[in-house]
């Protein structure tokens, strides 16, 4: 019988949801290496290697001065890694790089090696989102990966819903937006209409290069590159597409949902 | 018949210097073509290349029973050419999107206008003309660009009749970013990284495209092993999406215990990318001439033991979507797209198949590692919904197959090797079957080597007028179990 085989098959299965944030987090495949670290001290004099194989112009280098690594703008790509001599930028393994501010994303300067973590909302807004987030997608101008792997948070091993989050249908509904892709012109219009339609107070949150930065599309004239142009962008959570497991550290961490474990 | 053709043949990701490609008055180019597709061949792109002295056209078939492609072009020209959409419905999208950027007018097309821009008086895809059915009872929705869960946008506009769709029209366009614009004069120092952002869900069915077409131009081959590495990371792609689309298409019926399921299964086959190269999506991990990661022994048993774990669950899943009524009965005679019907709006992949056309680049032009190894075409008569998601259970099963023999008997050698530049005034075409169909690149070279034009074709392309004509007569209410059941790329065709 179908509907016996399927309980007793659950019932095998036991729940298939990961004990993170409370257990440790799903380890990161080892060759995805996580964020990046930039250590200028490290780096050989006059040395410039990394500049030029960085496809998003998203190391720079002003003239005698160390570079510049703005993880707004990488794709994880690790070229970079790969060419620099000295070993000046490495990979982390660290799932973790959301941010509340853009600038907190630029990595080169001393004490300034690695990315900012995002804190938590101010005490009125955890007090009406800590619990209970709804968040309207809106997806503008990118490769769907990014959406994906936001999708994947609502399946049964992640189960966004046990944090109180979920992705609703209306801007109405909504508390905030998530965004997606450089914002293209041709969506201008539907993501200001979206915002608008949001009851304030309302969040916002960009995930994915394109959304922070254009990503791998910058520098072009159809899109807007990124979300903050058009409208006041709370988190930026970077990847080419960010791992589920970063989308899910910058959605609790904004939450102040790790500061009560 | 291709030895009867004008045209030139040529190979899957081969190359020719343009001077070979014939050309001829761009209505001789319509009339040839036209000629050929009634005799059978598939028209894979079509496309115009800007010129001092106007725009010229250009024409690639396939003549998929004899495992050739074939190319002509036409002088360059200004002004209006005659259309070939009113023969041949497969080529519409083409000529309104060489309307769009190039202002060629095919005189008589009968629904002329811009694929992805708006049209002068708007700011948005949807601003512009839509065709309607008028009468007293007749009534008109519109859905999107921002749907109602997290995915991408596109405006759909059905003309309707209480329950009953008489007429879908799919305004898209909302992700246009500028990937084919971009690529004049290149490849340029983020070219790579945009192919594996054509469709994210698509990473190395573009990427290998791109690759192949470099390795044409510059007149070399990848190293077997990173030909084998490409195959496997192209049917694990074909994984993940079909079993995704499984779980999508349980939940637009209703049948959880699937849908919840293939979720997760979905995931773990994403994980066996990642494992293979670190990305979930296959990022940095193709490479013109070669591959970036090998799978070493101890990585290659860990992938086999994963991959028949997740093949298990999928079986597992699969079964109860197969063994309920219920899915049934929804999934039978939803959304029928008739043989005949599908032939001649050309469509490919998953949709062509599932309507009992045999279709598949790996094996009606085979290149790279699928010159040695295959796996059976996987084809279901039906048109409808049911047959779509059959098709993609029995690509899951053969996918997975495929990957279990080759895991077994790898190649040996090295995985990359550095590609010398690219051969002038040429042009180079690769077809590869990525999971939802074909996607085509092709690419014509300048005097110095570089892109003086290169055309992406995913197979969304030509399958959005699929979905189209699958509403029609059905109830609105199908839609979303329609639209899951096509699974297209917005982003793969706004490019």
């Amino acid at each position: 019988m179908l509907a016996f085989d399927i309980i007793l098959h659950r019932l095998q299965r036991g729940c298939q949801t990961m004990s993170y944030p409370e257990g440790p987090a799903p380890a990161l495949p080892d060759r995805h290496g996580g964020a990046l670290r930039v250590d200028t001290t490290k780096c050989a004099e006059g040395c410039s290697a990394c500049v030029p194989v960085c496809p998003t112009l998203a190391i720079t280098q002003k003239p005698h001065q160390p570079v510049t690594l703005d993880l707004g703008q990488c794709i994880f790509c690790a070229a970079c890694v790969e060419a620099c001599p000295t070993k000046a930028i490495t990979q982390t393994n660290d799932h973790r790089l959301a941010v509340n501010r853009r600038e907190d994303l630029v990595l080169g300067r001393q004490g300034e090696e690695e990315v900012r973590l995002a804190t938590a909302l101010e005490k009125k807004l955890r007090k009406l989102f800590g619990r209970s987030l709804r968040l309207r997608q809106v997806s503008a101008g990118g490769c769907n990966a990014c959406e994906a792997d936001t999708n994947v948070l609502g399946t049964i091993g992640w189960d966004l819903a046990r944090f109180g989050i979920q992705f609703v249908a209306s801007p109405r509904h909504a508390d905030g937006l998530l965004i997606t892709g450089p914002i293209s012109k041709n969506m201008e219009l539907a993501l200001k209409k979206t915002y608008d339609a949001v009851p304030e107070p309302k969040i916002v949150i960009a995930v994915g290069a394109c959304a922070i930065a254009g990503g791998p599309y910058i520098g072009h004239a159809q899109h807007h590159n990124g979300a903050s142009v058009l409208v006041p962008v709370d988190l930026f959570i970077p990847g080419c597409p960010p791992h589920p497991l970063t989308i899910l550290d910058g959605l609790l961490r904004l939450l102040g949902r790790f500061e009560k474990l | 018949m291709s030895n009867q053709t004008p045209f030139a043949l040529l190979a899957n990701a081969t190359s020719l210097p343009q001077h070979e490609i014939p050309e001829w008055p761009v209505t001789e180019l319509v009339g040839h073509t036209a000629r050929e597709l009634a005799r059978g061949a598939r028209l894979c792109t079509w496309f115009g290349v800007p010129e001092r002295s106007g725009t010229r056209l250009v024409s690639v078939l396939a003549f998929d029973a004899d495992n050739a492609l074939a190319v002509a072009r036409s002088a360059p020209f200004r002004g209006d050419y005659p259309s070939l959409t009113l023969a041949h419905p497969q080529a519409h999208l083409f000529e309104r999107e060489v309307f769009e950027q190039h202002g060629l007018k095919p005189a008589g097309h009968p629904w002329l206008k811009p694929v992805r821009k708006p049209d002068a008086t708007g700011t948005a895809p949807a601003h512009g003309e839509f065709f309607r059915v008028a009468g007293r009872e007749v009534h008109e929705v519109a859905v999107g660009p921002v749907h109602a869960g997290i995915i991408e946008p596109g405006h759909f506009r059905f003309q309707c009749h209480g329950e009953e769709v008489l007429h879908l029209e799919i305004a898209l366009g909302y992700q246009h970013r500028g990937i084919e614009e971009a690529l004049v004069g290149g490849p340029h120092r983020a070219t790579l990284c945009q192919m594996e952002a054509v469709a994210g869900d698509t990473t190395i069915g573009h990427t290998t495209a791109y690759a192949m077409t470099l390795e044409a131009l510059a007149g070399a081959e990848a190293p077997l092993r990173a030909q084998w590495l490409r195959a496997l990371a192209l049917e694990l792609e074909r994984l993940a999406n079909h079993a995704g689309d499984l779980g999508a298409l349980a939940n637009d019926v209703a049948f959880l215990p699937t849908s919840a399921a293939c979720g997760k299964i979905r995931g773990d086959f994403l994980n066996l990318t990642a494992l293979m190269c670190g990305n979930r999506f296959g990022r940095a991990f193709v490479r013109p001439g070669g591959c970036r990661h090998d799978l070493e022994p101890a990585r290659m048993a860990q992938l086999l033991e994963k991959l028949r774990l997740a093949l298990a669950d999928v079986e597992q899943a699969a079964q109860w979507l197969w063994d309920a009524n219920s899915v049934r009965s929804r999934f039978e005679g939803t959304g029928t797209v008739p043989t005949a019907r599908a032939n001649a709006v050309g469509l490919v992949g998953v949709a062509a198949r599932a309507s009992g056309l045999v279709r598949d680049v790996r094996f009606d032009h085979p290149v790279g590692w699928h010159r040695f190894a295959q796996a059976p075409v996987a084809v279901w008569p039906s048109g409808d919904v049911f047959a779509r998601a059959k098709v993609r259970w029995l690509e899951i099963q053969r996918a997975g197959k495929f990957l279990e023999e080759q895991l077994a008997a790898p190649p040996a050698g090295g995985i990359r090797d550095n590609l010398s530049s690219l051969a002038s005034d040429a042009l180079a075409v690769t077809l590869v079957e990525g999971w939802r169909g074909e996607v085509c690149h092709v690419a014509l070279t300048d005097e110095a080597g570089r892109f003086r034009r290169y055309k992406i074709c995913d197979p969304s392309f030509h399958n959005w007028t699929g979905l189209a004509l699958a509403l029609r007569g059905s109830a609105i209410s199908d839609f979303p179990l329609c639209n899951k059941s096509f699974n297209l790329s917005y982003c793969g065709f706004d490019l």
